[in-house]
């Protein structure tokens, strides 16, 4: 029995326990959550409320009446959870059954499995923070999050109907062209770093300020000055694209309700549809946190201490590994909010304008910004 | 004819869009900002707030019977409203006047008067019809019950929630 010895027990049990802290405790926490304040928000930007009545539910357990917290409406999120798991769980006759149950799973999985790479935190009871922290990284978020789209394309394809065929077909080309310019946008800030690593990149931006607010280390030399303004383009393009990546508005063509009924999942209903609805949000959690990491400095908080493997085991180390914890979620629930912003000040996109928009645009303009940074990074020492 | 539409020439600033993406996030972000601090107020919270006092007078409500100002039922169960009903939500058991009443021979009074509120769409059509105008849409909108039915007003119901209805019935007055 030897070979028990030479597994990496502690290894897995930790890295277990983060994966299970960041999908159970934070993340499908925040998806749910998000979907609220989508809610909530989109309601306050039209002059109505939105939903402010559902309380934590504890008239359950005998209470007189549903606990209200500050805000109301906060036991939306359950009350949903629980409808769409009570819900009948019905499959059309005229389906590819296989495929069609297959299609949510695919929605939802790469984009949890992208958050396996992130950073989201410092050290913390001498564990790194990060469930794995492979030199491929950005690579990796990459090729997993492009995975996302054979969940919308096969949903279209199995429901054998003529709108999720639409919305799939539109989903496959808007990702593809999206995606060329979302790791070109990526590649100047690969080439400053000069690391595919998340957490070396967030290392480099603790030494030298965060790429995109520069002067966060306290002081702004004129290398970082020009570097500044291909970033703020990569900025730009790379979150434009994260916008098409995770079919969002302005470009939600896939599921354009207008046009499509509801597009891709237009047969889905239960939790075979929350699956995809979750999937969305749990996508755009990720690319939220893919910006943060590349351009925000991840989990970093200016002029405060950072912990050391030593550090991170002591009462003042748990605090502040707990805080850069914070730091970085409360960075990622920035992003989302702006999304959700957005989303409810544009109109949709027409499909000719969002390829151009992508082909003709984004895509150049985040060729030519490469090579600025390069000969910025070789001339300016 | 066909006829060319000139498109605006939009200027260098325009044409980048992103100004104007910026523009747009200000006007939502405003709105946010304005509801946030209370100062829009268009949402009526309405079960606590209601807007009944200001329901106009031919507002369609729920369909009530009503009795006239001797309290007479005024309804003699003619079935011209269960006809015309396009749902068919009304159903009447014509009936006569107890034999004591000294209309007995003269008129004659529903046994029973069905609406089914789970069917009937407030289209008004029964009062229209109604040549003794005993029929009238009150301003209840808010007809809720736990089963099928619980949504079906009775007569003693509808006479409840019509109340009584003074004046001259139609059919008497010379100048209608």
């Amino acid at each position: 029995m030897d070979f028990l010895n030479d597994i990496p027990w502690m290894l897995i049990a930790a890295s277990i326990a983060k994966t299970l802290f960041l999908i159970f405790g934070v993340v499908l926490p925040i998806v749910s959550y998000t979907v609220y304040a989508e809610r909530r928000v989109s309601a306050l930007i039209q002059d109505r409320l939105g939903p402010n009545r559902t309380g934590f539910p504890i008239s359950l357990f005998g209470f007189e009446k549903d606990l209200q917290l500050f805000l109301g409406g906060l036991g939306q999120p359950i009350a949903d959870a629980v409808k769409f798991l009570l819900k009948e769980e019905f499959t059309p006759a005229h389906v590819n059954k296989f495929y069609f149950w297959l299609a949510p799973v695919l929605a939802m999985v790469p984009a949890l499995s992208t958050l396996a790479v992130l950073p989201f935190g410092n050290y913390l009871f001498g564990q790194k923070m990060v469930v794995a922290d492979v030199n491929v990284g950005i690579l990796y978020v990459f090729a997993i999050a492009s995975i996302g789209v054979y969940g919308i394309v096969l949903a279209g394809w199995s429901s054998n109907s003529k709108y999720p065929f639409l919305g799939s077909i539109r989903a496959s080309s808007q990702m593809i062209s999206y995606e060329l310019s979302l790791g070109l946008s990526a590649v100047p800030v690969l080439l400053i770093i000069g690391n595919l690593n998340l957490s070396q990149a967030i290392q480099y931006q603790i030494e030298n300020g965060w790429l995109l607010l520069p002067f966060t280390d306290g002081n702004l030399t004129l290398r970082e000055l020009l570097l500044w303004i291909p970033v703020l383009i990569s900025f730009i393009i790379f979150t434009i694209s994260m916008f098409a990546e995770t079919n969002r508005l302005p470009f939600d063509l896939p599921e354009s309700e207008t046009e499509l009924v509801a597009g891709y999942h237009t047969e889905y209903s239960a939790m075979k549809f929350a699956l995809f609805f979750l999937g969305e949000y749990a996508a755009m959690i990720a690319g939220s946190s893919v910006i943060v990491v590349l351009f925000l400095g991840g989990w970093h908080i200016p002029f405060l201490p950072i912990n050391t493997l030593e550090s991170s085991t002591t009462p003042a180390g748990i605090a502040l590994g707990f805080l850069h914890i914070t730091a970085f979620f409360a960075k990622v629930v920035g992003i989302l909010l702006f999304f959700i912003w957005v989303r409810w000040t544009l109109p949709r996109f027409r499909f000719d304008q969002l390829m151009k928009l992508g082909w003709l645009y984004l895509f150049e303009i985040a060729l030519v910004n490469i090579f600025i940074t390069a000969a910025i990074l070789a001339l300016v020492k | 004819m066909a006829y060319t539409v000139r498109r605006p020439n939009l200027t260098f600033w325009e044409k980048l869009y992103l100004p104007n993406i910026v523009a747009g996030l200000a006007i939502t972000f405003n709105h946010l900002k304005k509801m946030l601090k209370g100062e829009t107020k268009v949402v009526m919270q309405y079960p606590e707030e209601k807007w009944d006092a200001q329901l106009p007078e031919y507002y369609r409500g729920a369909p009530t019977l009503v009795t006239d100002e001797h309290g007479r039922e005024r309804c003699v169960s003619c079935q011209l409203c269960e006809f015309i009903c396009p749902p068919r939500a009304i159903k009447i058991t014509p009936g006569s006047l107890p034999t004591d009443s000294k209309f007995a021979k003269v008129e004659k009074a529903p046994q029973a008067f069905d609406i089914d509120m789970s069917r009937c769409i407030y289209c008004g059509l029964c009062e229209e019809v109604c040549p003794e105008q005993a029929i009238y849409l009150r301003k209840d909108y808010a007809v809720t019950g736990e089963s099928r039915a619980d949504m079906v007003h009775h007569k003693a119901k509808l006479y409840e929630l019509g109340g009584s209805m003074p004046g001259l019935v139609h059919k008497w007055n010379p100048d209608k």
